[in-house]
């Protein structure tokens, strides 16, 4: 197994379990932790093959996750604002009790 | 091994002896990894340059405190601890032992951990707070070649750790289970955000001008003298007003006086350390002060040269002298803050920031860009000096809006 | 895969694993601030140091904090009595081991990768700084307007809305 591949199994393991989080998981703000920890995944992946593919000197990897955190951070700002909206109007923060559209 | 050593004191031996006091640690330090073997040396480096941080600094720590309060002292007109020397001893050091006798009651007081309090969280965050104030220290350049890491984006790491260091106040705040604890943490962290804005903006203009992250640059490009007198930025109008914006969030940052509502006794009892008590507390404190001490010697790093001397016929002082010498210097105006100005409320503090401090800087950075791309002669001081005193008059006018300053209305009970 | 590699894999995955099963919010709040720190530490092991410095700033200094927030104001901070996970939490577990067994097999049987391991880059913040401002400067404004309307609207959907009394004197 090479260096390579190593980081690409926790990044792979990093996703499914921020996956099963988010879609397991009833509150709303768990569920934006696991679409972060995702996020995080897919950035470590773009990271591992930066530094072991072809062209590192092109820092393409880098800038793409520099963007990344950047976006991240946004929807995490609307997203957390948006359950404490929903909380505010319905006083609970359970997805499963936020399902209908009328109110 | 003793033709390493041999090989270690021809390296130094073409300096002269001021040069020699200057590199002394340095040398010290070469010495001793000459006697270690090959595999063990990146260790034993680390471990030398985090022993004599870790030394220094938590004893600059035990002096401050006991010149704070002395100092704060004799502002507020009284004495400060003045009799405590060397305990078991007749050596009278007119109160400057007290931080023996403060050391060993905060180390045998009662650990006290309140029922319902989160026990691990508890546990953990006064070790939270420490670990990236501590880490801090390792991008400051103490002296000529006196970093203990100098990384490439060394600023970045510096205000990464930070913001590590808001987390733990949040954990001592929530996992007490005190309203006050929990408010006094909102608090502290609503303002460390707030003024975290105007830190990373006036060390940015900083950065703009030398075009590198790494502080050891920084500190060299203001090693140049003209007339005797360095060319710290502190003495450029845009350094000048950098500078002050750095100290006051720095105050803000360690919640010192006039920002420290959210740990004040008379306003919430203390705030987030309400529920520590013993060693606990004391770790707090050191977290604290060593933060403190860290940011400051950022913004000496940053804008007052480092370790360079000020004038040109100095330059004999080691370097490390010089940089302890501006660090204890500044810590005395905090002190002398601390004794002199009331205490901000919330919303002034907050209003301040925003409405103050953040256009502030971001106009300083325009007047360094402006600055660093005009001819270098003096209309460039007229020019970059008029802009920032028009924003400077036209913010402040803006903070004092709606105070309606009238006459003093007295009314007396009946 | 070097010894440090490997704890310090194991401490996020770990901590990201408690973030997600916990019942009380505030810990798995706690146990992310972990994750993220071990992400970072992975990042500077793989030889980008910006990003990993950037990672910790971001992340724990400023999402972590908003997270935390969200939850003390969503009353959230106690531990819940009822239950936590949804219903029909055992396929969204099973659909998430498939998704890794995938992915695994994938990168374990993957004839794409690279096999030889390059010298590490010699990256400077100078090198990120030339390029955010010739090849990236579209992206780089795009951000600033995107982190502009983002921050603009998160703070008006969560602002109070000015409470209104109906006729009879209630407000809503």
């Amino acid at each position: 197994m090479t260096p390579l591949q190593g980081c690409l199994l926790v990044s792979a393991l990093l996703f499914a379990i921020g996956f099963a989080g988010a879609v397991t998981r009833r509150h709303a703000i768990l569920a934006l932790v696991g679409i972060e920890l995702m996020l995080n995944a897919a950035n470590l992946n773009f990271i591992a093959f930066w530094r072991y593919g072809a062209h590192p000197e092109a820092l393409t990897g880098v800038m793409f996750v520099i963007f990344s955190i950047a976006i991240a951070a946004a929807e995490a700002a609307v997203g957390l604002a948006l359950i404490i909206a929903i909380y505010r109007h319905k006083k609970t923060s359970n997805l499963d009790e936020v399902k209908e559209l009328k109110g | 091994m003793s033709d390493k050593i041999q090989q270690v004191f021809e390296t130094f031996k073409h300096l002269s002896l001021v040069e020699k006091i200057d590199q002394l640690f340095v040398m010290l330090k070469q010495l001793v990894l000459a006697c270690v073997p090959e595999a063990l040396q990146p260790l034993v480096s680390g471990l030398l340059s985090v022993v004599l941080v870790l030394s220094v600094f938590p004893g600059v720590f035990a002096i401050i405190t006991v010149i704070e309060r002395k100092g704060l002292g004799r502002i507020q007109n009284r004495y400060g601890p003045n009799r405590v020397g060397i305990p078991f001893t007749n050596i009278r050091l007119c109160g400057f032992g007290q931080f023996i006798p403060d050391g060993i009651k905060s180390l045998t007081k009662e650990d006290i951990v309140p029922y319902a309090a989160d026990k691990v969280v508890h546990f953990l965050a006064p070790i939270v707070m420490l670990i990236p104030v501590l880490l801090a220290y390792a991008v400051l350049p103490f002296g000529r070649n006196m970093t203990v890491a100098d990384f490439d984006a060394g600023l970045l790491f510096f205000f990464a750790v930070g913001g590590a260091v808001e987390v733990s106040v949040f954990m001592a705040g929530w996992s007490s289970r005190n309203k006050y604890s929990l408010l006094g943490a909102m608090r502290a962290i609503a303002q460390m955000v707030s003024y975290e804005i105007p830190l990373i903006l006036s060390a940015v203009t900083v950065v703009m001008i030398v075009g590198s992250l790494k502080l050891t640059d920084i500190v060299a490009h203001q090693s140049d003298y003209t007339f005797g007198i360095a060319h710290w930025y502190v003495f450029t109008p845009w350094g000048f007003v950098g500078f002050i914006l750095f100290f006051i969030a720095s105050l803000a940052e360690s919640n010192r006086c006039p920002f420290d509502l959210p740990e004040a006794e008379s306003e919430i009892i203390a705030g987030y350390f309400t529920e520590y008590s013993g060693f606990k507390f004391a770790l707090f404190f050191l977290g604290e002060y060593l933060g403190m001490f860290a940011i400051i010697g950022l913004g000496v790093t940053l804008f007052l040269g480092g370790w360079t001397s000020p004038v040109s016929f100095l330059t004999w002082i080691p370097s490390y002298v010089w940089f302890l010498a501006k660090m204890i210097a500044i810590v005395f105006v905090f002190i002398w803050i601390r004794g002199t100005l009331p205490r901000l409320r919330m919303d002034q503090l907050m209003n301040f920031a925003w409405k103050f401090m953040l256009p502030l800087a971001l106009i300083n950075i325009v007047v360094a860009g402006i600055w660093h791309f005009m001819c270098h002669d003096w209309q460039r001081w007229l020019v970059c000096g008029a802009i920032i005193f028009g924003a400077y008059l036209v913010l402040g006018r803006g903070l004092m809006r709606n105070q309606k300053l009238s006459k003093r209305i007295y009314r007396y009970a009946e | 895969m070097s010894l440090p590699f490997i704890i310090i894999a194991f401490v996020t995955l770990f901590a990201a694993a408690a973030a997600m099963s916990l019942r009380n919010l505030v810990h798995c709040a706690l146990a992310f601030v972990v994750a993220f720190a071990g992400l970072a530490a992975l990042y500077l092991q793989l030889d980008a140091q910006f990003v990993g410095f950037a990672q910790i700033l971001v992340y724990v200094g400023a999402i972590a904090i908003l997270i935390v927030f969200a939850i003390l104001l969503t009353r959230s901070g106690d531990t819940p009595n009822e239950a936590v996970l949804a219903p029909g939490w055992i396929y969204g577990i099973a659909v998430s081991a498939v998704v890794f067994t995938m992915l695994g097999w994938a990168v374990l049987n993957s004839s794409a990768l690279p096999k030889q391991t390059p010298p590490a880059p010699a990256t400077t913040v100078k090198n990120i700084g030339d390029l955010l401002m010739t090849k990236y400067v579209l992206p780089l404004e795009i951000i600033g307007l995107l982190l502009t309307a983002a921050m603009i609207g998160a703070v008006i959907i969560a602002l109070k809305e000015p409470s209104k009394t109906d006729y009879s004197g209630r407000k809503t």
